[in-house]
Order: structure tokens, then sequence, then C-alpha cells
């Protein structure tokens, strides 16, 4: 028992620790990123190439006065950040990002917890991240953060349903909830050559799914809890500070964590297709793995931030029509296509 | 059997002690200048108009509903989907009917105009 906390404390030190890490690369690249798109500099003054402005950011903005209007309900206005970044942070502690490695001895799989329940768990961590925006919304007791923070929820939950009914269809071909035996599933070939990834057999799942997922972490073209020319910044208006640069550091976790969902549920997860044949010694093959699972995240990560960069914003009308009326029919009828396949 | 569960509890308390611990960080080390005007809600640089607590669209409140309605049913998915494959067709079928019921609701739905948005 006391064994168990200090392996999953130190499992959780490193998970966060990378986390952030890879927050703060991706805070470059975006700005980076968007520099290049719109024939800017961006960032290049702080450290080579401006690498180093992401930590001066932080350190700014740990400098700053902490602003509490009087009006907001300071109890619930301190809780929100909280609440975004702990489900932000937890949410990874399900994902295998490799298989199994021998360490010292002992053979441990590549994940934090190993629950059979893995799906779930992230589904419900992430609607617990809702609370942090609406609560933030409210407590403000300003109306734009209000209005920021109602849009956000009712956005947040209309996109959960298509996302939750997309992974029903990957549930349904693997037979498990549990994500390493989902991984484990996709590690077959189809007829011997073609990766037996998720994303060829579930093609309209994979893709309500990334819509979700674009929309569950507030991207582009979905961002209209924060759309600047009505909103100000939407449900984070009256935060200054650190307290701010937690939801956006949740934003950015969030974006993470989808992206190795997507991995793990529709890319394979850390599987690389055909090294099982070259022959390496299993410790290499794990990290070859491990490095294969970084890669695919890294790939969808770039992808959403030239999504982000190239697309416009939709208006909110439009937001909920696509929701209600395109992703939540269409998951459905892939439930159901599915269903038939399998039967027949 | 709850042992497998120790460490998503470590995860959940780590996640809250890190943003606890940056909340008070900031109040340690950021600066306290109150002045009247800076503690005022923000409303564009004007004169905050009545309070925020107001009555809001209904709209929203029916997503609400709606939201609590099909995600029950999406939870009623999930145990069918992974037993999937032991029940076959007699499964596919009790789960169809199950689903062409909510789709009936989902088309009043419609037609009452609860998704429009104007």
């Amino acid at each position: 028992m006391g064994m168990e906390i200090l392996v999953s404390t130190a499992k959780f030190l490193i998970v966060m620790t990378v986390i952030l890490v890879s927050v703060i690369i991706l805070v470059y690249l975006e700005r980076r990123i968007s520099a290049f798109i719109q024939n800017r500099t961006g960032p290049n003054r702080v450290g080579p190439y401006g690498l180093f402005q992401a930590i001066a950011d932080v350190v700014k903005l740990l400098l700053k006065e902490d602003i509490v209007p009087k009006n907001a309900y300071k109890p619930v206005h301190d809780l929100a950040p909280i609440i975004s970044i702990g489900a932000a942070l937890s949410t990874f502690a399900v994902i295998p990002v490799g298989n199994t490695i021998e360490l010292f001895g002992t053979t441990m799989k590549l994940m934090i917890a190993d629950v059979n329940i893995g799906i779930l768990y992230i589904l419900s961590v992430t609607s617990i991240g809702v609370y942090g925006i609406t609560l933030a919304g409210w407590s403000s007791n300003n109306k734009y953060s209000l209005l920021g923070g109602l849009r956000s929820s009712a956005q947040l939950i209309s996109y959960e349903l298509s996302m939750g009914l997309s992974i029903i269809g990957v549930l349904m071909i693997s037979g498990t909830l549990r994500l390493d035996q989902i991984v484990q599933h996709q590690t077959m070939y189809i007829g011997g050559w073609l990766p037996n990834w998720n994303i060829f057999l579930q093609p309209v799942a994979f893709i309500t799914f990334v819509v979700a997922a674009f929309a569950e972490t507030n991207r582009l073209p979905f961002d209209l809890p924060e759309a600047e020319p009505e909103l100000v910044g939407g449900y984070h208006t009256e935060y200054t500070g650190l307290k701010f640069g937690l939801f956006f550091l949740a934003e950015y976790a969030n974006m993470i964590t989808a992206a190795a969902v997507i991995t793990t549920l529709f890319l394979g997860g850390w599987h690389l297709p055909y090294a099982e044949n070259l022959g390496l010694s299993a410790f290499t093959l794990s990290l070859l793995q491990v490095l294969a699972f970084c890669a695919k995240v890294t790939v969808i990560l770039l992808f959403f931030i030239v999504t982000r960069w190239t697309l416009p914003r939709f208006r909110y009308d439009q937001l909920m029509d696509i929701g209600w009326k395109v992703m939540l029919p269409l998951a459905i009828a892939n439930v159901l296509v599915t269903g038939l396949i399998l039967v027949l | 059997m709850l042992e497998g569960y120790i460490p998503i509890f470590v995860m959940l308390a780590g996640g809250a002690a890190f943003g606890i611990v940056m909340v008070k960080l900031n109040e340690l080390f950021g600066p306290k200048h109150p002045t009247e005007e800076k503690y005022t809600t923000y409303e564009s640089g004007m004169e905050p108009v009545k309070s925020a607590r107001e009555r809001f669209s209904i709209k929203f409140y029916m997503v609400a509903v709606l939201f609590i309605l099909f995600d029950i049913e999406v939870v009623f998915l999930y145990p069918w989907a992974v037993t999937f494959k032991g029940l076959g067709v007699n499964g596919f079928i009790t789960m169809a009917v199950f689903i062409f019921i909510l789709l009936v609701g989902y088309y009043y739905v419609w037609r009452k105009g609860a998704l429009e948005w104007d």
C-alpha cells in the first residue's frame, strides 16, 4: 500500500514534468508557427530563437497582482482554476505511452493506472473540467464572463455526446474499456500488411472524434467561449496572474491529452508498424514504441496548431447546429452501421 | 480490487495540489496595491450596469436537459458495446430498437425547434 503510493507519486511527478515541459514547447511552437503563417517573426528575443519565451511568461505571471473583483465570490473564484488544472493534469493517468518495459529486473506497464474502466475515467474527468469553466464564469460576477462560461459549458456538453458516441464504435470492435488492450488489439495486421489501426476500421468515428476533440479543447474553429470581439476574454476575463496562467496551462494540457487519446484510440497508440519483425531486443523495441507514441502525438498537435491559424471561427448557432444536427446523427449512424457489419 | 485505483487518487490529489500551490505562490509573490477602480467589475471601461446575476437565455437550459437525456443513452450503450460480440444478433436487434425509440425523441426535439439558435 505505502509502496504503491510512493511509486504512483513518482510516476505522477514524471508525467507532470513531461506535460509541463511539453506545454512550454507547445506554446513556443504555436507562437512561432502562427508567426510564420501570418508572415511575422514571432518571439525571438528571450534565449536562442526565443526558446525561453514561455518560461519568461510564467515568471511574469507569477509576479503579477492577483486581482479578485469585489463583486466576485472569492472561494469559487479561487477554486475554478484549480479544478481546471487538476482535471487537465490527471486525465493522463490511464493512457498507455508504451508496451511493457523491463526496468530494474521487473516488468511493468508504461501507464500510471492500470484500471479496467480507462475510457470511462477519461470521459468523466474531462467532464469535471467543464465545472472549472462554468464556475469561473459565474463566480466572476461579470457579464462577459458569465456569457463566456455559459457558452462554453453548452458547447462542451454538446460535443461530449458525439465524443462518447464515436468511442462506442471502437469499443464494439475491441470489446474492452482498457486502453492498453485497445492498443494491443490494434497491433495486428489486416491482410498481412495494413496495420489494424482503428482509423482504418472506424474512419467516421475518427472524424467525429477529432472534431469533438477540437470543440472540447476550445480550439479554433470552436473557440467561441473567448471570442475576443464580443466577449473580451470570455470566462477568464476577471482573472490575472497565475490563476489566468492555470487556465492557459489547462487548455494546452487538455490539448496534449486529447492528442494522446486520439493516438491511443485510433492511431494504434504505441504501435510502430513492422518494428516487431526487425529482431530488436525487447528494451530497444519498447523505447522505439514510446518514441512512436510521442511522434504520433506531435503530428496531431501540429495539426491542431495549423488548423487554428488557417480557419475562421464559427458563429455560435453554426457551432450548435454542427454539434446537434450533424455530429450526433453521424455518430449514432456509425454505431448502427458498425453493429450491422459486425453481426453480419 | 480498489488497489488499482490508488494511482488515480494520487493523480487527482497531485493535480489539485499543483493548482493550489500555484495559486498560493502567486498570492505570495504578487504585489498588493489595492485601489477602488482596480477592484470594480470590468465592463469595457464603463461603469458596470446592474449585476451579472441576471436571467439568461432559456436555450442554455434546454441544451443541458437534452444533454442529460442523450448522455444517459450513451451510458447505456457502453456496457452493450463492450459485450457486443457475445450478444450476437439478438443483442444488436434489442439495441437497434432502443436507439430507434431514442431517434423518435430526437426527431420530436428537432421538429419542436429545441435545437434552433437564432
